[in-house]
């Protein structure tokens, strides 16, 4: 495994990459090269377009679906453009995702040689069709066995995944792309991510051992050491640049740490206001949260009023599963305490009528009324948990909407918040992505909330709306002296808007820095605790 | 980002967990032991009345794994391969072909109605994926419809049929019930021998075997192999390069070609079709049956076919008596058979749901087990 042999023709090689979505540019000009038996380690902040990038190379129905990319691509200096996964799996390209992609009641070697079976010819299968072959247990064992030979780490074949412990079934998905006699690249998408320590150095070994047989390997991670210990070369991507593409003996960690998240260090300046230790609002102990892919262990934090605390990390760290727990629409534990007061979780009413908000991430399910005009998303909460913007008429046993009150209050925000719409009538759902948040932000003012949770605030809107939304929060916190918990995946942002930042890492609280501090350090806690 | 499944540990093995897992079958169990004494019958009657009801309806039972075992749960279009066994029993009796002959010349003529229903049913389904059951539940209504239309009206004046003992007085139509008796239980009464006063019915429990061997070697086929692939996880399949859809549709069309030929051997023990409400019982007794057997709605064996029916039908034959001695009314016991099959379904339905609402509350669980395990 040499980076040696450049003269030869590249197994593989991306010219000037390019992808939008909708005209949000997520990559632009990825140039790439990578030999036979090389090990290439992807490293990025979310949302740097990796994945986006590996999907462009596997022929992914999403880009597709979503106008196609910019670019070349040459597989054996030869230009190729695969309409499905399937054209790059016979072209010999492998990938193995973050998602396991596994039929839970098969056994490993089902999985391994899923709609690949070998098959004895039976006589029925003449009259009905090749499907009526009877399946070769014995051969599909051997070419399991082989695979697994292959890969190096041990599993059992014949146990059903579903009884599996993860690392297990992370293995089983590389087994299987092994198991095709065609690979030559292999993409593993965060393998390590699911793995105990133990496992992972076994899967270390065993990509040094695909290497060697000749296959190609691009291994995407946020664990930088396994990066630095397996791979021959390291590219850093940032916001859908490749920013570096380096030899992987020649650089190290903390290099690679500020090429992650550094735009230069002294870039942005950050919010600088006194910090205030002043009294505590909210006081989360021993957290547990089960939402899926952001699973929160053990967290334990304390909210000063007044302040706004960012809460920052990778995805699928926990970040988003914390206010998602407390606010009680994802199953949690543990103790939570709102002045003084416990807070029952898995209640989202309780929250409410302790003068709780919260701005999810997930804007078209949970955050709006997509059908409903804007007068009636922003006033609706405010309506059903406080019975503001009612007439009460019989001491309050008939209550009628008061639609003056309800539509100025939207007009203001409409003001306020510069919501681009046609007017306060108009359906949210014909609004714009920004215009949306902007919306969801409006519907939690109203509440007039002490507390409010703020969760990825400006995911997927343009930089004119995202600096609007951060305004009209660092407003609203210091108008109306509300306490904001921020979460978000773009550390930048948070440290313009926070006092401090809570980085979650492996689903804890790896550590809580003011928002001063610099990118470096609170990269070093981002990759601390990944699990 | 990777969605964490937790290994269910320890799940299973206990006595508690067995009761709970096998709660039908054995609140079953007990309602027939309280019955048998009380009936009154005697256990050579018994046994005669259970081999003949195994003969007549485990086929029709056995038609129903494969769409289990694609995933499609428990499925109602086996009442539209049940109509289209019907029909070819109406054309054969109209024909006068009778016996043995008649019998298979009948599962010939219902085949291809069989496969054109299924292949209808297959692609609705299709489109209302997750919703199976009670989808096809509608399109067995819809479909009775369209075989009342043909049988009450379209058979005479467009369908040519000559036998005025199974046509209406009217001139056009089949009556409500054609007698069969020319057929009854010629192929139960082929070859059949007692032992100890019990007909044991030779060549219907040798086709039911072969049926169930059928089903054993197709489960191990290739294509048997992509059913319980895409019975599991549609998109994991299709991610594979399996036809999705058309692996369901095959499924709905084997289930309604067997269903359709269960039917006919089921009609041949019975001696008379009531030609306009046959089907739609034939199906909810199959299904109950079934879960009465201990399958659920995502898993069904062979074994659950036979204590289905063993368990299903003794209550069947017991109720109406123990009823009467009981209560001295008999249509206690009637009424009894009726709302225990709907009671049947509907609880397999809700433990269905708990069970699976269960599995994701343990997450939780563990979670906080893990947490506690640091301190």
């Amino acid at each position: 495994m040499t980076t040696a042999n450049q003269t030869a023709v590249p197994l593989l090689e991306m010219r000037n990459v390019k992808k939008d979505f909708f005209g949000n540019q997520v990559l632009t000009d990825i140039n790439l090269k990578l030999n036979a038996g090389e090990v290439l380690g992807l490293v990025g902040e979310n949302g740097a377009g990796k994945t986006t990038l590996m999907k462009i190379l596997f022929g992914m129905d999403e880009i597709r679906e979503t106008g196609g990319y910019g670019g070349e691509i040459l597989l054996n200096g030869e230009k190729v453009s695969f309409s499905s996964p399937f054209d790059a799996l016979a072209k010999g390209i492998g990938m193995v995702h973050q998602e396991f992609s596994l039929i839970p009641g098969f056994t490993a070697t089902e999985n391994i040689l899923l709609n690949r079976e070998p098959k004895r010819h039976s006589v029925v299968a003449e009259v009905f069709g090749e499907r009526f072959n009877k399946l070769d247990r014995g051969a599909m064992k051997q070419q399991a066995e082989a695979a697994i030979d292959k890969m190096g780490v041990y599993i059992d074949g014949e146990m059903t995944i579903s009884q599996m412990p993860v690392g297990h079934k992370q293995f089983t998905e590389i087994a299987r792309e092994l198991s095709k006699d065609q690979l030559k690249l292999l993409i593993l998408d965060e393998p390590t991510a699911v793995l105990t320590e133990h496992e992972a150095i076994a899967l270390l070994d065993s990509i040094r051992g695909m290497a060697s047989r000749g296959i190609a390997v691009i291994f995407i991670t946020h664990r930088l050491q396994e990066i630095l210990s397996v791979c021959d070369r390291v590219a850093v991507m940032r916001d859908g640049c490749l920013v570096q593409d380096v030899n992987a003996k020649e650089t190290s960690v903390q290099e690679i740490t500020r090429w992650m998240v550094g735009r230069t260090v002294a870039g942005t300046e950050a919010s600088h206001r006194e910090i205030r230790e002043g009294k505590v609002i909210m006081s989360i102990r021993r957290l547990w949260v089960d939402m899926p892919g952001e699973t929160v262990r053990d967290v334990n934090l304390d909210v000063f009023e007044g302040e706004i605390l960012g809460i920052g990390g990778l995805a699928g760290q926990g970040k988003l599963g914390i206010p998602n727990g407390v606010m009680g629409l994802y199953e949690a534990g543990g103790k939570v305490l709102f002045q003084g007061k416990e807070i029952a979780l898995n209640a989202p009413r309780r929250c409410l009528d302790a003068s709780l908000a919260f701005v999810s991430e997930d804007r078209r399910g949970v955050g709006l009324l997509l059908d409903e005009s804007l007068e009636w998303n922003i006033a609706f909460p405010a309506m059903q948990i406080q019975n503001k913007f009612l007439k009460n008429y019989l001491g309050g046993l008939v209550k009628w909407r008061d639609e003056k009150a309800i539509r100025e209050v939207t007009e203001k925000y409409i003001d306020e918040l510069a919501i681009r719409c046609t007017s306060s009538r108009q359906n949210a759902k014909e609004l714009s992505g920004g215009n949306q948040q902007k919306v969801c932000l409006a519907k939690a003012f109203a509440l007039e909330p002490q507390f409010l949770f703020v969760s990825e605030p400006t995911r997927g809107i343009d930089v004119g709306a995202k600096a609007l939304v951060l305004n009209a929060l660092k407003k609203f916190n210091q108008e109306s002296g509300v306490t904001i918990v921020m979460i978000s995946s773009e550390l930048e942002e948070l440290r313009q808007v926070c006092d401090r930042i809570a980085i979650v890492s492996g689903g804890k609280i790896a550590g809580i820095l003011p928002a001063t501090d610099s990118s470096e350090d609170f990269g070093m806690l981002m990759v601390s605790q990944v699990k | 980002m990777s969605v964490k499944t937790v290994p269910a540990k320890g799940a299973g093995k206990s006595i508690g967990s067995f009761l709970a897992g096998n709660s039908v079958p054995i609140m079953f169990i007990l309602i027939c032991a309280v019955c048998i004494p009380v009936s009154g019958f005697s256990f050579t009657y018994l046994l005669n009345e259970i081999m003949s009801r195994l003969g007549r309806n485990a086929f029709l039972i056995l038609s129903l794994l494969i769409p289990i075992m694609a995933g499609m749960g428990l499925n109602f279009g086996m009442t539209l391969g049940a109509m289209a066994g019907e029909i070819a029993l109406i054309f054969v009796s109209d024909w006068q072909i009778w016996g043995i002959p008649g019998m298979v010349l009948a599962m010939i003529i219902s085949v291809p109605f069989s496969v054109l229903l299924g292949l209808f049913c297959g692609k609705i389904l299709n489109m209302a994926k997750g919703r199976e059951m009670i989808t096809s539940y509608i399109i067995s209504f819809f479909i009775n419809g369209v075989y009342q239309l043909i049988v009450l009206y379209m058979m005479g004046p467009i369908i040519p049929i000559s036998h005025s003992s199974i046509k209406l007085p009217r001139g056009y139509g089949i009556r409500n019930t054609v007698s069969l008796l020319n057929m009854r239980q010629s192929l139960d009464n082929a070859v059949s021998f007692r032992i100890a006063g019990v007909k044991i019915p030779v060549i219907t429990l040798l086709i039911i075997v072969c049926m169930c061997l059928l089903i054993i070697w197709f489960r191990r086929t290739k294509l048997g192999q992509d059913m319980r692939a895409v019975g599991q996880d549609m998109q994991v399949a299709k991610d594979a390069g399996i036809d999705v859809e058309r692996t369901r549709i095959i499924s709905i069309v084997i289930s309604t070609v067997l269903a359709g030929l269960g039917m006919i051997i089921y009609l041949q023990n019975m001696g008379n079709l009531s030609t306009y409400s046959s089907h739609s019982q034939v199906g909810m007794f199959c299904i109950a049956a079934l879960l009465v057997g201990g399958a659920s709605v995502d898993k069904a064996s062979i074994g659950n076919v036979f204590l289905g029916v063993i368990l299903f039908h003794t209550m069947f034959i017991v109720a109406p008596n123990a009823g009467t001695k009981i209560t001295g009314d008999s249509m206690i016991g009637e009424y009894f058979r009726v709302f225990v099959s709907y009671g049947v379904i509907t609880v397999a339905l809700v433990m269905y749901e708990t069970k699976k609402r269960r599995a994701k509350a343990g997450n939780g669980r563990q979670l906080q087990l893990e947490q506690e395990a640091i301190k």
